[in-house]
């Protein structure tokens, strides 16, 4: 029986008005809007997993010092490790060339004016890196506590850097960049002396309070010794990659789940 | 501003869910967008304007379900509301509470309108 008319005819039969007429309907859907980005992640993600390179994403804002922190992470691993550096500004080869004075490949990634780096451009930044002579990839990301945080790249684990001359109330203020951390550095430490108004543990305080349970160092890159507990953590990272743990960065993605509590 | 990139993964997910539907226009989509989602509502209805343009929503518009932070307390029991950079137990305090609701950013609603020969039978 036809449901429209009630007429015994057969369902596909014309009705004089209202088969004319277009049908509107309402379809509940569950779609992912970072669904193509998270895609690519995966991709990437495969590609160091199946080589045991462990991927670490730098996020923070302009002139917390991630280009200065690589540059003496490279210096105090001194060989132990392969490295790679992907760096992401919106213009100039400024920041690949000062890690490439170190010795260790980086391949520039400018965006123009886009403000983060997603999974396609670092997939892209791939093609011309050596993943089967590696250990760990750094991905520098674009300067900015908002957007970064959105965008899975494929990396294992987001390590955000707050610089103490930014102010310890970051955290409550950017709370998406924060809560995303695996790691939390305090930065430029050397520089507490001469600042009355920064409170390290106010700064832990604004960072749990997003209920982030990571840990937090203090370093220094002018102080080779304060790098220390950094390296350890990359060392004990590193050792996780290569046990064949499953490592996932926290991101702000629907549906996804923390990786297991802080190291 | 990473919302217009945002929207275009929208687009796309609304004319796959159009194409499927055998769809000529949609009207509205419903969008979930989670105070913890770093999305900005705001922004991400003007991206949209912009996005829309020339694909089978260029009329539809955007109806925004934004969805407070909510946090479960495993010490307490408690489930609340919470500021989104404000992740602590309303009741005991802690921080060490499983965040349940606020990082939604999902399309969950199409409304569409079917050619009368893509119509299905009724």
């Amino acid at each position: 029986m036809c449901l429209t008319c009630g007429c015994a005819a057969p369902h596909d039969h014309l009705h004089a008005v209202s088969d004319q007429r277009p049908t509107q309907e309402t379809i509940d859907v569950l779609g992912r809007l970072l669904d193509a980005n998270d895609h690519e992640a995966a991709h990437n993600r495969d590609h160091f997993d199946a080589r045991g390179v462990l991927a670490i994403n730098l996020m923070s804002s302009p002139g917390a010092g991630k280009t200065r922190l690589l540059e003496a992470t490279i210096d105090a691993l001194a060989g132990r490790y392969r490295i790679a550096v992907i760096e992401g500004d919106l213009e100039t080869e400024n920041d690949a060339q000062r890690i490439r004075a170190k010795g260790v490949p980086a391949v520039q990634i400018t965006t123009g004016t886009a403000c983060h780096l997603d999974a396609h451009m670092v997939h892209s930044a791939l093609h011309v890196v050596d993943l089967d002579h590696l250990d760990l990839l750094f991905i520098e990301n674009v300067g900015n506590l908002v957007c970064p945080a959105s965008f899975d790249l494929g990396h294992h684990l987001n390590v955000t850097l707050l610089s103490v001359t930014e102010g310890a109330d970051k955290p409550a203020k950017y709370p998406v960049m924060f809560r995303a951390a695996d790691l939390l550095l305090l930065t430029k430490t050397d520089l507490l002396g001469a600042i009355d108004d920064f409170d390290p543990q106010a700064a832990v305080g604004h960072f749990r309070a997003l209920a982030n349970p990571a840990p937090v160092l203090q370093l220094s890159a002018r102080r080779g010794e304060s790098l220390t507990p950094w390296i350890e953590w990359l060392d004990s990272q590193l050792a996780r990659q290569r046990s064949g743990e499953r490592l996932r960065p926290y991101m702000q993605s629907d549906g996804r789940t923390r990786h297991a509590a802080a190291a | 501003m990473h919302e217009l990139a945002l929207c275009q993964g929208l687009m796309a997910e609304i004319e796959r869910v159009a194409r499927q539907q055998q769809a000529s226009a949609v009207q509205r989509v419903r969008v979930a967008v989670g105070a913890l989602s770093g999305v900005e509502p705001q922004l991400l209805e003007r991206a949209f304007h912009v996005a829309r343009a020339g694909t089978v929503a260029g009329g539809a518009w955007l109806q925004l379900d934004v969805l407070p932070a909510r946090v479960a307390c495993d010490d307490c029991g408690v489930q609340a509301e919470v500021p989104a950079n404000r992740l602590l137990c309303p009741a005991c305090g802690t921080w060490r509470v499983r965040v349940v609701g606020g990082e939604e950013l999902l399309l969950t609603q199409v409304e569409l309108t079917r050619d009368a020969a893509a119509a299905q039978p009724t």
